[in-house]
């Protein structure tokens, strides 16, 4: 080894430093996550009313329940489901025009939350809180609340899964708009493009696909949502289910139960499909 | 060394390479030219397997690398290092460790995906850095680096291979004058120090003559011209290039040569 300035000798020990500090900070975060993980199941073991074992006995005695409701009603069973598609529409319908709605505002909202496009650092911060609060109430919360106010309803329900999904889109969205290329921008403001032109031609194409399959993946989990929202007002075959579990129509819940299996894998599949084919060959 | 044998590469029904032949027997700098289109690319990245081909073979050491299959197809891509015009580096990693990613073919697959190098490899890659004068840039990002600078990182990234061939995919169409004299002194001097065989695509007449040994004219698919680059007559090229012809080998359109007359738009 020479102790003169040879450039390489003097990297590798610039490496090694690196290396260390990278190392303690590894080994901090795996402590940290160890910490938490064992933490939390103790906590949660502590906090339990009853224990895991006990509950094991009656597990399968509700589903055993169901099966046997269903099967005594025999072929009349299957005429329950066309019984309670129509609540599944209106549940679907629900999902659909806030998802939508949703997705509109989210898109406006996210490039005034995205610094790329955005100089003023007021706007963008605005814009960000704005977000930030219109995600941060469950929908349940917030259609819990509007259902006090306004009455029983959808309007309440769909106003609560809108402004949901606006924060949520709209963060997402404006991660994808800030990691985008910003070489075809420039070129469009090197050609004096105005703003909403850049965004239009340079941004967009960019990151559409994206966002539509952002948005269908949010239709899945609206729809879920517009079912729940059921249980507390909403109508849809989320009070029918509440209603009929209240009953114990055995049949009645496994149908419901059926047809929400059944739509939730249909949405799966039409979303994986529409996803492949959007970011596929997209020309917008 | 290297026989290419009637090579065929079909896009739909678009003739990419038509019986494309050569063959080496020593170390030497070939140049490629062409017009765009003309299958200089493809031709490239047949040989380097990054394309398959439609039919013909690819001869080294009496095997045929076009046959190869699972580990053995990625150490011969291991053996003809690929650079590319854009470069294609990481550009989030750091210099450094662009340049040991080289390497990946041969490090233990573990190691290699917690990013834990050994030393060996990273002072090999630092002196690879230091030897064509990018060693300062060690620990920056790739990303901040000039064109002709991360084309000087993409060779290191080359030699840290410890490649047979070099197949540089026209290295310095997208570099200045001074950077592309750069680059191509460095892949020069690589030939002439390590006896890598290097296969270079080029667009402009001056610096396949200045920096080839030979040269392979390609049109439409097929060699039109092999021969050593001083039998390059001017009316050759003009059949290599046809209608381009005239921008090609404009004197002193040039992308190597500094002091030049200033490119005409479109060369």
């Amino acid at each position: 080894m020479t102790t003169t300035a040879n450039p390489v000798d003097i990297y590798l020990e610039r490496l090694h430093a690196q290396a260390k500090t990278r190392a303690l900070y590894t080994l901090i975060s795996i402590g940290a996550m160890v910490f938490v993980i064992t933490s939390g199941v103790f906590f949660a073991e502590s906090q339990n009313a009853g224990s895991l074992s006990r509950g094991m006995d009656q597990f399968w005695d509700f589903p055993v329940d169901l099966f046997v409701g269903a099967w005594d009603a025999g072929w009349g069973w299957f005429g329950l489901l066309g019984k309670h598609a129509p609540e599944l529409f209106r549940t679907i319908n629900l999902a659909l025009f806030s998802t939508a709605l949703g997705f509109i505002c989210a898109v406006f909202l996210s490039l005034f939350a995205s610094s790329n496009l955005i100089a003023s650092g007021w706007v963008v911060s605005f814009s960000r809180r704005t977000l930030d609060v219109l995600r941060s109430f469950p929908e349940l919360v917030l259609a819990m609340a509007l259902l006090f106010l306004m009455g029983k309803g959808e309007l309440p329900a769909l106003i609560a899964i809108w402004l949901h999904t606006v924060g949520a889109l709209g963060k997402l969205f404006s991660e994808a708009v800030e990691n985008c290329d910003m070489k075809p921008v420039e070129g469009l403001q090197s050609a004096g493009a105005g703003w909403w032109q850049r965004v239009r031609f340079g941004v967009l194409p960019q990151v559409l696909p994206l966002f539509f399959s952002y948005g269908i993946l949010r239709l899945e989990i609206n729809v879920r949502a517009s079912t729940i929202l059921g249980f507390v007002g909403a109508g849809g075959i989320g009070e029918a289910l509440k209603t009929n579990i209240s009953w114990s129509f055995e049949p009645d819940i496994m149908a419901i139960m059926a047809l929400l299996v059944i739509t939730i894998t249909a949405l799966d599949y039409l979303s994986t499909y529409v996803r492949n084919k959007l970011i596929g060959g997209i020309r917008l | 060394m290297l026989e290419v044998n009637n090579l065929v590469k079909k896009f739909g029904n678009n003739l990419a390479l038509n019986n494309v032949s050569f063959k080496t027997d020593k170390p030497e700098v070939i140049g490629v030219i062409g017009r765009s289109g003309a299958g200089k690319s493809t031709l490239l990245r047949t040989i380097n397997r990054l394309n398959k081909a439609t039919s013909g073979e690819v001869i080294v050491d009496g095997t045929d690398v076009l046959k190869l299959k699972g580990d053995q197809k990625l150490r011969w891509q291991k053996d003809c290092a690929m650079i590319f015009q854009q470069f294609n580096l990481v550009n989030r990693l750091d210099v450094i460790t662009n340049v040991i990613l080289g390497s990946l073919n041969t490090q233990p697959s573990l190691k290699a995906m917690l990013k834990l190098f050994s030393d060996e490899d990273r002072a090999l890659a630092l002196k690879l850095l230091d030897r064509f004068g990018m060693i300062d840039t060690a620990l920056q990002r790739a990303e901040t680096l000039s064109g002709g600078q991360q084309q000087r990182v993409a060779i290191c990234r080359a030699m840290m291979q410890q490649p047979k061939f070099i197949l540089a995919d026209e290295p310095i169409a997208s570099l200045d004058p001074l950077n592309a004299r750069l680059v191509m002194d460095a892949l020069h001097r690589i030939n002439r120090e390590e006896n890598i065989l290097v296969i270079c695509n080029l667009h402009t007449l001056d610096t396949a003559r200045n920096y080839c040994d030979r040269v392979i004219g390609m049109r439409m698919g097929e060699i039109v011209f092999d021969g050593p680059s001083s039998d390059l007559t001017d009316d050759m090229a003009r059949e290599i290039y046809g209608a381009e012809a005239d921008e090609a080998f404009e004197p002193g359109v040039t992308s190597t040569a500094l002091g030049g007359s200033p490119m005409p738009a479109g060369a």
